[in-house]
């Protein structure tokens, strides 16, 4: 939480500095001229024709979390650099220059927090972070955001926004596509919701590893979305791509994503989604009053004997019988 | 067409010439082969020797590619008996990138799927050079499934340059079907031994690939992207493949020090193309010995042992977290 805050006053401090370019935005798509102000409000979603921008990490973790409850996990993870790659530049001094321009150990955040009051494993991805791209830090604190949804039996929500996989870890990037997946797996075994946010862009390793996992996947308007990159593509076919091949709207027309929704009603979809899962009340009928299952405090994982934990020991009788569970 | 030659194999033929010619003229002149002569050849096996173990990450992705290279096929019809064929993944169509089927490893059977490259042109055409579409990976998990079902094996054969990257592959859904491919693979409890026989393309390999033993031949490589496409992104241009290559780890060696594979298959000195039938009897033996190894496990017991395996992977650090 004080994290959080942290965050906050640290956007102000630039947004102070750079005051002149900050006042007014004119709009990537329709080219309208708009108050910044009023853009944020709007969730830097364009009043005129509906663009959405990107908000980064931070911004979604605001967008998605009750106000006062994310609490960060593993921030303290960094990359140790395992093949000691060097291009034109060495890995490590990326790593650095990413860690000083965003702020962040690496390319995503992770915690808990509480959803419209269900609480929820939560990680963003962070674009801003060498391109989003997946390395061993990435591939750890999205497993063990899984691991967590697993053991305090709670929904795990992740929003993705990235390259790929990072290629200055070599074969161990394309390994956390592997160690993602099978944490799902064993969520997937006992029952546990995935929600996958896809947002503008999400590509390459991450489309195909815990990005298409969803058990809904849920895309922003606009955001690009795919496994190979479109430059890859326009080489081998030796053909210009079609208009709005791989945009979010492209993948729902073919059936890889459930739904796309504008980033104004996102939160509430996500909520009701989670309630259906969850077989909590429709949200309209108000807030919770009370936790629905376990509401652990910091790092603690209190709670035997309440709602989830029935489900989970019945889950785990019928699947004992086939395969381990978690 | 001619089989492409590393630079210093051209040096080792022209020994090799050099060595020929002095026998026969030996042989003309009714003299027998002098101890000079052999002193020559002897030196001559051990700097072939040491060429071969020596090869640079580049060198070995030539190895991995070479056109006479044993293919999927080639180790099925090796290696294995009673090889039966299924087609298609009950969506789309057959892709013949991937292949599958029943097939006895020492009379066992076992379902046997891999990538299949094309020896020729026109065989590459309806392969696709090994690069699969969104079909292939969905029979592969469709004939895994299958062999869940009655209990029998998985070995897999990893062997392509990537996953297609085409528009019908992405409107079918390229990202999905790996990735569903993966949290699978993580739910099927039979034996389930994986082996990189040639290129290890990325995501399109890993989805064949995460599984109780994953071994590689010792000229295979295995990377998150071609030595070619991180020259290309990282140095700016893809003729710095010789270091992108050297940089990103992708021989055998390089992996199984990373933890990534259990196993590297020995090839006969020269590659697997100089001497097929010697590299098919070495995989054999190989994955002969890893499925009994894996096949004594219980299927719980195998699975979290799959679990434990890929959830460890990566390294990491932690730094102290500042005090509010
Ligand atoms: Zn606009």
């Amino acid at each position: 939480m004080s994290w959080f805050r942290k965050e906050k006053q640290k956007l102000r401090a630039t947004d102070r500095r750079d005051l002149p370019t900050d006042v007014f935005e004119k709009c990537p798509r329709c080219g309208e001229i708009l108050y910044r102000a009023r853009l944020e409000q709007n969730l830097f979603v364009c009043p005129t024709c509906a663009h959405h921008q990107r908000i980064g990490a931070v911004g979604y973790v605001q967008l998605l979390a009750d106000e006062g409850s994310f609490e960060e996990r593993d921030g303290e993870l960094r990359s140790s650099d395992p093949l000691g790659f060097v291009d034109l530049k060495a890995y490590t001094s990326r790593l650095e220059a990413a860690q000083r321009s965003t702020g962040h150990g690496d390319a995503v955040i992770t915690g808990d927090a509480t959803l419209d009051g269900v609480p929820v494993a939560l990680a963003v991805m962070d674009f801003d972070f060498i391109g989003g791209s997946m390395g061993s830090v990435v591939g750890e604190k999205v497993a063990r955001s899984g691991r967590r949804a697993l053991a305090e039996h709670k929904p795990l929500i992740v929003v993705s926004s990235s390259g790929g996989a990072r290629m200055m870890e070599g074969i161990l990037s394309l390994m956390q596509m592997a160690k993602t997946s099978v944490v799902l797996a064993r969520m997937h075994d006992a029952g546990i919701p995935y929600i996958s946010v896809l947002s503008d862009p999400t590509t390459g390793g991450v489309t195909a590893s815990y990005g298409m996992l969803g058990d809904v996947n849920v895309a922003e308007p606009g955001a690009l979305i795919g496994f190979a990159g479109a430059r890859v593509i326009e080489q081998t076919i030796k053909q210009e791509l079609p208009e709005g091949f791989q945009r979010a709207e492209f993948l729902l027309e073919h059936g890889m994503v459930d739904m796309v929704v504008d980033r104004r009603e996102m939160k509430a979809t996500i909520s009701r989604l989670l309630r259906h899962m969850l077989k909590l009340p429709d949200p309209s009928i108000g807030p919770l009053e009370s936790p629905p299952a376990r509401r652990p405090g910091p790092r603690s994982r209190r709670g035997r004997g309440g709602r989830g934990d029935a489900a989970r020991a019945r889950r785990n009788d019928r699947s004992a019988k086939e395969r381990p569970s978690d | 067409m001619t089989t492409p030659r590393l630079g210093f194999e051209n040096d080792i033929s022209e020994l090799e010439d050099q060595i020929g010619r002095l026998r026969t003229m030996a042989r003309q002149r009714g003299l027998e082969a002098t101890g000079e002569l052999r002193d020559l050849e002897e030196k001559l096996g051990q700097l072939r020797a040491e060429a071969y173990q020596n090869l640079t990450a580049v060198e070995r992705v030539q190895f991995a590619r070479h056109p006479q290279r044993p293919y999927t096929l080639d180790y099925i019809a090796g290696a294995f008996t009673d090889f039966i064929e299924l087609h298609g993944d009950r969506l789309f169509r057959d892709d013949e990138a991937i292949i599958g089927g029943w097939a006895r490893l020492e009379g066992r059977t076992l379902m046997v799927i891999g990538h299949q490259k094309g020896r020729d042109m026109k065989e590459n055409l309806r392969r696709n050079f090994g690069m699969p579409h969104p079909e292939g990976y969905r029979k592969a998990l469709r004939l895994m499934r299958l062999a869940e079902k009655f209990g029998a094996p998985i070995v897999t054969l990893i062997d392509t340059p990537g996953a297609y990257p085409g528009i019908g592959a992405e409107e079918r859904g390229q990202g999905e079907a790996i990735a569903m491919n993966l949290r699978e693979m993580a739910r099927l409890a039979v034996p389930f031994v994986a082996v990189v026989i040639g290129e290890g393309g990325s995501g399109g390999a890993l989805a064949l690939g995460v599984a109780d033993r994953v071994l590689m031949m010792e000229n295979a490589v295995y990377s998150v992207i071609t030595p070619e496409g991180c020259a290309a992104i990282l140095w700016k241009t893809a003729s710095a493949k010789d270091k992108a290559a050297e940089a990103m780890k992708m021989t055998a060696a390089d992996l199984l020090a990373l933890g990534v594979i259990d196993e590297i298959v020995p090839e006969p000195l020269g590659g697997a193309h100089v001497d097929r039938d010697q590299a098919v009897a070495n995989l054999k033996t190989a994955l002969l010995r890893n499925l009994d190894e894996v096949v004594t496990l219980a299927p719980m017991e195998l699975l979290q042992q799959r679990w434990d395996k890929y959830e460890r992977m990566g390294t990491w650090y932690e730094v102290a977290v500042p005090a509010d």
